[in-house]
């Protein structure tokens, strides 16, 4: 099947926004401008301005001599460009494909996409009344190529439609602009007489690339549909997506949740059928006022039981705001992995159904509290406490090293040693006595030194001297020295308690 | 006729037990080694799939109650199942644990922010049956959350332990045992160096059983009773009437 594309022209599009925010500007000229060259220069006016012969371009001044009363706006750079990405946010639920086409339209790629509203005409009229709704100046023309479709939206006197494989008979009236050329091109062109496409598209190709470059006829190429055009979608197209159209707006969360558990049954479906799990999952939500909101979730092992991932979104669903309505929900899965077709029929009964339901616990934990609050160990191979573990990426990561078990080691770990004051009889034996935070303990029993040398290639510094103190109470400590008596006093921490 | 009477009544003791929800797991039974402390439980066994209080009121002693707490983890833990510990600033050293008997990749950690969300996790976790047990520390439990965490446990049968550091008051809740554990000098016996962990228990109250106080070693893998030493208290005396 050949491709559709739609071209829609906004022909006053920062004017109309500006008309949106502030109704009462509707019917009075005004014009938005900005400094160039010490000059107030129009960048854009609104339609009762252009009647009264105000162009874009012009200073400001002289306008103020054709029309005193001129309302006069500061122009936004960058405007355009942010109004145009939104409202091609806006028209994906037409087309998963959507383009900007700066600095004034945007191009929709509908292959495929009309006969869901009833053919390309009633597709058509619904876009453009529903930009007219909101109060845009918008002119469209759907053709086979974006360079007929761009042209007719521009230039197009007769029908927005052109029919396929016609884009000749359509384009041999419209004037060179018509084909998206550089103004120097069409000034020469204008200069020759030739105001029309039919004057020139049938003069040799050697004479034309002579005269204007290879740029006129890859425009005319493209528009012929002779040489493919690329467009750059706002929003790549998901390999794995659904998509789940609305008859009428859904405002409530059962709603919502109905929504997702079908688009879920959809997705998992095809995901059963490839071997595949879902390990990143995003929800969006269309909203008629051209919001869209999302709730996104991942998971810790790839997952496709449609009742779990329901249950992580639906921790998330209070979150989604529904306002007026929302009329299209996707569902799409940036991050798929293999899944064993074992592990699915095994569920629940054997050792690796017990991992599946804690890592569902988990996920839930992680959608909830965030992925970084859970933690599991696995021995790594260093003298240094702080670093003899390392946090397991997977539930089901094994470490090739053991645990070292053969030295003691205090049940609770300080994050950071805390300095004491001590008394030491000799240089290299436990304290006597120490000060923890403004207590007295008197050791009675002790053990060490269990000397840990930096390890060089990691860190540079002093060794520690690690002692199992237990005091007059029964409480036993962790104490440790850094560094030794030969220069000068040694400093003293806490670093930990024994159960 | 003695003996006629002797099994009524404890035909009707488990009776009575299996009214006030105290189940336990068919075919699990917690070997705990501590001999005559096993006594002090209804039907002579430590209450599994129940919520279980410790409270702690310094560092030196919340140490020692997860000390304590990670010995009877390590006597619970089946082949298959997973632990879940989860606290909010968390200082428990990882490799301490295979001291216990515990091999700590078996454990997942959580580490939250807020005692709240504490709660929420460990609510979750009570509710599924594929962990053994759920070691949740955090400083309060009203009587109103014990009792979701109660009620979580009879459908799903794991084994809650909570550790309470510090908490402001010492209320009311709805855990079938309140423990507090504190260190105790260990023995040498005339060997110089520290020797093997020992502990205070004293278990304030217990359903269905008799509260009471013992002195426990952990030694060789397993815990180890004590006898209070008699001469110990002489000592005291004679020092405090010195």
């Amino acid at each position: 099947m050949g491709k559709r594309f739609i071209a829609i022209w906004f022909r006053h599009l920062t004017t109309d926004r500006m008309v949106r925010s502030q109704p009462e500007l509707k019917d009075i000229p005004f014009v938005l401008s900005a400094p160039e060259r010490g000059r107030m220069v129009i960048k854009a006016a609104n339609i009762a301005a252009q009647e009264k012969g105000i162009q874009v371009n012009m200073v400001v001044a002289d306008c103020r001599a054709i029309h005193p009363t001129l309302q006069v706006f500061d122009y936004q750079p960058g405007q355009a460009e942010k109004l145009l990405n939104a409202l091609a946010e806006w028209c994906l639920r037409y087309t998963p494909v959507v383009a900007t086409d700066l600095p004034e339209g945007l191009i929709l790629d509908i292959s495929g996409c009309a006969h869901l509203w009833g053919g390309e005409r009633p597709y058509l009229k619904e876009l453009l009344t529903k930009l007219r709704g909101y109060g845009y100046d918008v002119r469209a023309a759907i053709a086979d190529t974006v360079g007929t479709a761009w042209a007719v939206s521009r230039f197009g006197q007769v029908s927005p439609i052109v029919a396929s494989a016609s884009q000749m008979e359509v384009l041999l009236p419209l004037p060179p602009a018509a084909l998206r050329l550089e103004q120097s091109t069409l000034e020469r062109l204008d200069k020759l007489g030739l105001h029309q496409i039919s004057s020139f598209i049938t003069m040799p190709r050697k004479a034309l690339r002579r005269r204007f470059g290879q740029g006129l006829l890859s425009r005319l190429d493209q528009a012929l549909g002779q040489e493919y055009e690329v467009i750059q979608p706002i929003q790549p197209a998901e390999p794995y997506q659904e998509r789940l159209p609305s008859l009428e707006p859904i405002r409530t969360a059962k709603g919502i949740e109905i929504a997702l558990s079908q688009l879920l049954e959809k997705l998992c479906l095809r995901l059963a059928k490839e071997g595949k799990g879902v390990r990143k999952c995003i929800f969006k939500c269309y909203r008629i006022d051209g919001n869209v909101q999302q709730i996104e979730i991942g998971t810790n092992q790839s997952s496709r039981n449609v009742r779990h991932l329901f249950k992580l979104f639906e921790l998330k669903i209070a979150t989604i705001a529904p306002a007026l309505g929302i009329e299209v929900f996707t569902i799409e899965a940036p991050i798929v992995e293999d899944t064993s077709v074992i592990q699915d029929a095994l569920w629940d009964f054997t050792e690796g159904g017990n991992g599946t339901a804690i890592a569902e616990l988990l996920d839930r934990i992680a959608g909830k509290l965030g992925v970084g609050s859970i933690h599991r160990y696995l021995p790594d191979e260093h003298y240094w406490p702080e670093r003899s573990l390392k946090v397991a990426s997977s539930l089901a990561e094994m470490s090739e090293t053991c645990w070292r078990t053969d030295i003691p080691r205090p049940i609770h770990l300080l994050p950071q040693p805390e300095t004491i004051d001590v008394t030491v009889p000799m240089p290299d034996y436990p304290p006597m006595l120490f000060n923890y935070k403004g207590v007295l303990h008197h050791v009675k029993k002790a053990d060490g030194p269990e000397r840990i040398e930096q390890e060089w290639w990691l860190q540079q510094g002093l060794y520690r001297d690690y002692y199992c103190i237990e005091d007059e109470q029964g409480a036993r400590y962790w104490l440790f020295r850094l560094g030794s008596y030969d220069s000068g006093e040694p400093k003293w921490f806490m670093h930990g308690f024994f159960a | 006729m003695q003996p006629a009477k002797h099994d009524i009544i404890q035909q009707l003791q488990r009776e009575v037990l299996s009214l006030q929800r105290h189940k336990g797991i068919s075919g699990q039974q917690l070997h705990t080694g501590w001999g005559d402390i096993d006594k002090a439980f209804p039907g002579h066994t430590f209450p599994l799939g129940a919520v279980h209080e410790f409270i702690s009121t310094n560092k030196e002693n919340a140490a020692a109650t997860n000390g304590f707490m990670a010995g009877l983890v390590g006597k619970l833990m089946q082949q298959s199942k997973q632990v879940l510990w989860i606290s909010t600033k968390r200082t428990l050293f990882p490799p301490a644990l295979n001291m216990f008997g515990i091999a700590p990749e078996r454990i997942v950690f959580i580490d939250l922010c807020k005692q709240k969300e504490v709660l929420w996790a460990i609510e979750e976790a009570l509710k599924c049956n594929a962990l053994s047990v759920v070691i949740g520390e955090l400083s309060e439990l009203s009587f109103t959350e014990s009792r979701r965490l109660q009620l979580a446990v009879e459908q799903s049968r794991v084994t809650g332990f909570i550790h309470r550091y510090n908490p402001r008051t010492e209320n009311t809740v709805a855990c079938v045992t309140r423990w507090k554990i504190s260190h105790l000098a260990s023995e040498m016996n005339g060997m110089p160096g520290v020797g093997f962990p020992k502990w205070n228990v004293a278990l304030l109250k217990v359903r269905n059983g008799r509260p009471g106080t013992w002195q426990i070693e952990w030694s060789a893998g397993g815990f180890k009773q004590i006898a209070p030493q008699a001469f110990s208290i002489s000592e005291m005396l004679q020092r405090k009437a010195g």
